[in-house]
């Protein structure tokens, strides 16, 4: 089995109207066997930026760890917060250093940036880059994902639709995984707000 | 083949491991210690590898007494749970230890909490878990019967469950379990579970 495959994870990020979505699973499993249903995979970095980190789960707490740090490091020196094009690229540089010898993951980064506009990208376990205009996925049910965001997603949704669209989006892929699921877990953010929502999907 | 498994309780909770040291087909000896007492209010029952057992464990307990010698303050569980976490992610790419940790302690502001630390530092906090091809038994059976304020008696009463069905279920099962708890009073043993047959004859038995 692929040492990607070995927690199982599912992460998609959305564009709305000034507004995107990032959402994840919450099973952490070991294999075949599920050890937690209530697993963070999707980070806060600050107010208005946040990344999701699929794989394996162990290199995913690690790199969230030095990720926070060098972004502390960041704002005690620039005194501002990263924007999101200036962290993904940290994020890529971070994952090519180790371009030999590499961190098992694939995360998914969303944030607003200037004048509130969503910024969206994923990257593979070496740090190549991949913007986004709609949407964006990674994980054990990225096949599937890719698949139910196209059929789902219209540009420019409103918050409420915005959410509505990419919870059935990851419940449908991750019903189609047995390594992903238990749930899901949904951030929404606009200029002016957050909100954090847990799904209750097919519980298996 | 080695068990470790743990549920928290109410203010408290328990963590139980086999007691065989296993060699290849050679049973060393029946009543090893896989729990080790950190300090007053913490427990880390480990499995794995015998030696990185023992010498991770003690590395940790060792630092966490550094600590509190340093620094005059015990380390909360959390903080032990996330320096251990450290310590064997730090490890991973270089010298990895092979050992599976479920780190419980007593903190008089949180109560009581458990860890989960798999042996590529895989870090989550859990109410019940167990590792080994004993959760393939345990971890069904505690989802069933778990809840989150269970008693001393409960629990232990869940605990037991869980050894009988490895014992039952489990080919070449380990049949010797020690059972610790951690609450508001410390980090002691609670009880020890040997299978005692009923053959007269048997010499091997400790009570339990």
């Amino acid at each position: 089995m692929s040492i990607f495959e070995y927690n199982g994870s599912a992460v998609v990020a959305m564009v709305g109207k000034n507004c995107f979505a990032i959402a994840s699973d919450r099973r952490l499993g070991v294999q075949l066997q599920t050890v937690a249903t209530d697993f963070q995979r999707v980070f806060k970095i600050h107010d208005r930026l946040y990344i999701g980190l699929s794989g394996l789960a162990t290199d995913a707490q690690t790199l969230y760890q030095r990720l926070v740090f060098r972004h502390k490091l960041y704002q005690l020196r620039e005194e501002r917060d990263m924007k999101p094009q200036t962290f993904a690229s940290l994020v890529s540089a971070l994952l090519y250093e180790k371009r030999f010898g590499p961190y098992f993951c694939q995360p998914v980064i969303a944030g607003l940036g200037d004048n509130d506009e969503p910024f969206i990208c994923t990257m593979d376990c070496l740090g190549a880059k991949e913007l986004a205009k709609d949407f964006v996925v990674s994980g054990t049910a990225s096949e599937s994902l890719y698949g139910a965001c196209e059929s789902m997603y219209k540009p420019s949704m409103e918050p409420e639709e915005l959410f509505e669209t990419i919870s059935q989006a990851l419940l449908a892929s991750v019903d189609r995984d047995c390594l992903s699921g238990w749930g899901g877990y949904v951030l929404l953010v606009t200029p002016t707000e957050v909100q954090e929502r847990v799904l209750k999907g097919r519980m298996d | 083949m080695e068990c470790v498994l743990g549920v928290v309780g109410r203010d408290f909770a328990v963590v139980a491991a086999d007691t065989s040291a296993v060699q290849s087909i050679l049973v060393h000896k029946t009543d090893e210690d896989k729990v080790l007492v950190l300090d007053s209010h913490k427990l880390m029952g480990a499995s794995g590898e015998p030696g990185d057992r023992v010498q991770f464990t003690e590395f940790i307990q060792k630092n966490l007494h550094l600590y509190q010698f340093r620094n005059n303050i015990p380390l909360s569980t959390a903080a032990t749970a996330n320096f251990t976490r450290g310590e064997l992610a730090t490890a991973l790419r270089k010298n990895p230890y092979s050992v599976n940790i479920l780190l419980a302690g007593f903190d008089s502001d949180v109560g009581a909490s458990m860890y989960y630390i798999d042996y590529i530092a895989t870090f989550h906090k859990i109410e019940k878990g167990a590792f080994g091809y004993g959760s393939y038994f345990c971890l069904s059976l505690m989802d069933k019967l778990y809840r989150p304020d269970m008693s001393v008696e409960e629990a232990v009463d869940l605990v037991d469950k869980c050894i009988k069905e490895i014992r039952l279920r489990l080919v070449v099962a380990p049949q010797n379990f020690i059972i610790k708890i951690v609450d508001k009073d410390g980090a002691r043993e609670y009880a020890r579970r040997a299978y005692t047959s009923n053959s007269p004859s048997d010499a091997a038995t400790v009570t339990a």
